[in-house]
């Protein structure tokens, strides 16, 4: 029987001559009905470009498919190339049969049209349906993917829904034709691991009612076992590596795949968790950074005289303390108000209440000798591209009123080398640098004025999972050189076991469980922290089912003048609390 | 620098511009210098209305004037009056910009209704007004000129800085205690530099076209001094009979300006990070 699809030997390149600049450089495979292939590989591996080449949308981003062939069997049994096929018939296949969800649901729906228009638009294209059957299709297709209350939600816009929520729409409009193929472009990296887990059961219920084939593009390793039926790695634009699901997992033979599985962050229930540094109140020592009901709310303001009417709650009483030498990790999903703590601990908003024991001090690195410091999410927005590294190392000396002299240019290179990075990177611009490279800058400039505590805010998130191992095993080791206690921001469960001595819990600006990392990922007491728990992808958790769970995050918008009410915790273990659940 | 010169001279339109522009800088030089044919001012009473010749290149005016060297000390002029205008615009439409950007709120709504309401008015109309306040002569429309463009300066320096504000390293630098004297200078100002630069040749373009409108009203450069708008309106009454007198302070406005436009098109092209690849 021949497979649905057979890509042979496949090439594509960029650029004014594409046959020098191949970004894919001969990839095969084949995939057969109903069959789900996931491909794996780090950003710039030339994944999301063979996905792209099969229906085409390459040709629009500046790339030429050089080489190969793609056959697609259509629904008439016919066989098509599509390497070669022209314009016009690309344009009834796209949709119809091929179709596509991408990564950003927020960026990929037209922000001016209501979702209902935008569903209808492909049956429109597709089926010739118009007015009230188009209407009732559009329906069908958000009951499909389980939105709940279709017929009202079909007159939102794309910005009154939430990103999972969009991401639903994206899949309602892809599956609208019963594509027999369906490309998935990392469709859950820019999702919270909850709703992640909900697209990817949704993804796999969707498939089963189908009979669809799914070719499934992913950084992570971890997403690709609850899904995929095989596997393909693929490494600078060649596939490494292709076989089964369990083959791959169980027995990878190529190097890469085996320091992909190895590099990945596996979750294990607390079992990985840090057993260095337990914390020990007895003995006396201050801690590096108390946080004492911090509140901070944003007024909202409407009306000509622009009263208020309310406040969004960003974080309301959060308490924490960290011992030097010590790590917290603040876990929670967009929105819960983990960056505004963070944020709030360096002054870079203001708090509405609450006190910080070092706090009023390490805001202004200049009256501290050993401050706060900070590193960012995105090592390419934190670095000004204009400057040199040395300029960029010196900043916090002469922010803090030091002079820029010998001992601070043998600071500024024994940190360096320190990071990893050659002395004779002084000279250069950021742009001469990788992504885990400019990390390893940004972690070199927090360290340059001596810090005591430093908020690391989602530090390795944009980072390659290899690159990502690499610069948590630097952070430990800084943290053993100089003492440093962490202040660990992360939504991602198994990058937090690895790095974390404790952890707290955020839900909607407030801590619901804080403790000893072990006990709290191994035996979590509340239900949202068990939710997220049980929402972790790893490659132990094969075809596991997650209950679809369409509830959204409370609406953090109160009316002036609200108060929480006062929290009652209940205490499991040494150093494990968690909120009483009302 | 080396680097942006031979980027210009590998961009099509930016060799064109480069070359004019490079023409033009020279012609003004030899013109400010008095290094012309003749002597732009004196009048050769026999020669008068001389067509083109071997000894009057671009023949002479109506008082026997030799109008290809009043034609360099011409562009000698408006591009004094454009280049300072310019700096003068560039100058204070920075400041505010950055003031607009960096200090927010009050002081953004402030700064940016003044600049609103002075765009409002089409660029020659506010010059005239100002020139006619403070009366015609070469350094009157140069701060007249100036004014007219300092809003577009202003909007070109005011949204890129609004975005660089919001940028990670802005709140870095604020992390470490920058203090903002530092940020605004390296973190805002030294990332502004390239959208200047195209902003800065564009607006020569448009200066030196004020220039010439208001010197053709009798408001810019006062005669005997030459200046290419003066040199226009001179010819108006002798169209027919010396068509000469129009045709050669026509020509060089519009091809100065061209030069200017293709260079700027070029800058841009090359500064723009989307469009990097001129520079590799």
């Amino acid at each position: 029987m021949t497979p649905l699809l057979s890509v042979r030997d496949l090439r594509v390149g960029f650029g004014r001559d594409p046959r020098a600049n191949e970004v894919v450089r001969g990839v095969s495979f084949d995939l057969a009905d109903g069959e789900t292939l996931a491909i794996v590989g780090e950003s710039g591996s030339g994944k999301s470009v063979t996905a792209l080449s099969i229906n085409r949308l390459i040709d629009f981003g500046g790339g030429r498919i050089t080489g190969g062939s793609i056959a697609l069997k259509r629904a008439n049994a016919a066989v098509l190339d599509l390497a070669s096929a022209r314009e016009p018939q690309l344009t009834g296949i796209r949709g119809a049969e091929i179709g596509m969800i991408f990564q950003e649901p927020m960026t990929s729906l037209n922000p001016v049209l209501t979702i209902g228009t935008q569903i209808e638009e492909s049956f429109r294209l597709h089926r010739g349906l118009t007015g009230r059957q188009a209407t009732a299709a559009a329906r069908d297709a958000l009951d499909r993917v389980r939105i709940p209350d279709a017929a009202r939600r079909l007159k939102y816009t794309p910005n009154q829904l939430s990103g999972g929520m969009l991401q639903r729409v994206m899949i309602a409009i892809a599956l609208a034709c019963n594509p027999r193929l369906l490309i998935a472009d990392e469709p859950t990296t820019a999702l919270d691991v909850t709703v992640q887990a909900q697209i990817m059961a949704l993804l796999a219920e969707l498939k089963r009612e189908t009979g669809m084939s799914v070719i499934f593009i992913t950084h992570d390793i971890g997403l690709v076992a609850g899904i995929a039926d095989r596997v393909m790695v693929m490494q600078n634009g060649q596939a490494v590596e292709q076989g089964e699901l369990n083959q791959i997992l169980d027995h990878p033979s190529h190097p890469y795949t085996q320091h992909l599985l190895h590099a990945v962050p596996h979750f294990a229930n607390g079992r990985a968790a840090r057993a260095d540094g337990q914390r020990d109140k007895d003995a006396g020592t201050k801690p590096a950074l108390e946080v004492d009901g911090l509140v901070v709310r944003f007024p909202l303001k409407s009306g000509f005289f622009s009263h208020a009417t309310g406040a969004v709650h960003a974080v309301d009483g959060v308490d924490f303390d960290l011992m030097p030498g010590e790590t917290l990790a603040i876990v929670g999903e967009s929105g819960s108000g983990k960056s505004t703590t963070a944020k709030a601990v360096l002054g870079l908003v203001r708090s509405t209440r609450g006190s910080f024991s070092v706090g009023a001090a390490a805001a202004s690195a200049a009256r501290s000798a050993r401050p706060v410091q900070m590193v960012f999410q995105n090592p390419y927005a934190s670095l000004n591209p204009r400057l040199t590294i040395e300029s960029i190392l010196a900043e916090p000396v002469i922010a803090t009123g030091g002079r820029v002299n010998a001992e601070t240019q043998a600071r500024m290179a024994s940190l360096l080398e320190r990071v990893g990075l050659p002395r004779t990177s002084l000279a250069r611009y950021p742009h001469e640098f990788s992504g885990g490279q400019r990390q390893r800058l940004c972690i070199a400039r927090a360290l340059m004025l001596n810090p005591s505590v430093v908020v690391l805010d989602e530090a390795v998130s944009a980072l390659d999972v290899s690159v990502q191992a690499m610069v948590l095993d630097l952070l430990v080791d800084l943290q053993r050189e100089f003492g440093l206690a962490y202040l660990f921001i992360s939504h991602d469960m198994a990058v937090v076991e690895r790095i974390a001595h404790r952890i707290a819990v955020i839900y909607a600006g407030q801590i619901v469980e804080i403790g000893d990392a072990a006990s709290v990922l191994s035996k979590p007491k509340h239900s949202y922290t068990k939710k997220l728990i049980a929402a972790v992808p790893t490659i132990d958790r094969r075809r596991e089912h997650f209950e679809l769970d369409t509830r959204q995050i409370p609406s953090l918008v109160r009316p002036p003048g609200f108060e929480p009410a006062p929290a009652r915790w209940e205490q499991f273990g040494r150093d494990h609390m968690a909120r009483v659940e009302a | 620098m080396k680097r942006i010169l031979r980027a210009i001279f590998g961009h099509g339109s930016g060799r064109i511009g480069g070359v004019i522009v490079g023409v033009y800088l020279l012609l003004a030089l030899l013109g400010l210098l008095g290094l012309t044919p003749h002597n732009p001012i004196t009048q050769y009473r026999i020669d008068r209305l001389h067509a083109p010749s071997a000894a009057y290149w671009m023949g002479t005016d109506l008082f026997g004037r030799d109008v290809a060297s009043r034609l360099m000390a011409g562009i000698g002029q408006s591009f004094t009056v454009a280049f300072f205008s310019v700096a003068f615009a560039t100058l204070a439409g920075t400041v505010m910009g950055l003031a607009a950007a960096w200090l927010g709120r009050r002081w953004d709504g402030i700064v940016m209704r003044i600049m609103d309401v002075l765009l409002a008015f089409p660029a020659i109309l506010l010059a005239l007004l100002i020139v006619t306040v403070a009366g015609p002569g070469t350094w009157t429309s140069v701060v007249a000129i100036g004014i007219v463009y300092t809003p577009i300066f202003t909007r070109v320096v005011r949204g890129p800085a609004l975005s660089l504000k919001a940028r990670e390293f802005v709140d870095a630098a604020r992390t470490f205690g920058s203090s903002p004297s530092y940020i605004v200078t390296r973190h805002l100002l030294l990332n502004l530099v390239a959208p200047l630069t195209v902003q800065v040749t564009l607006a020569l373009a448009w200066a030196l076209l004020t220039e010439a409108g208001l010197s053709f009203l009798g408001l810019g450069t006062q005669p005997p001094a030459a200046s290419l708008g003066l040199m226009l309106s001179d010819s108006r009454n002798l169209m027919e009979t010396a068509p000469w007198l129009m045709i050669f302070p026509g020509l060089a406005i519009m091809i100065s300006i061209l030069g200017f436009n293709l260079l700027g098109d070029a800058l841009r092209d090359i500064l723009d990070p989307k469009t990097r690849r001129a520079l590799a």
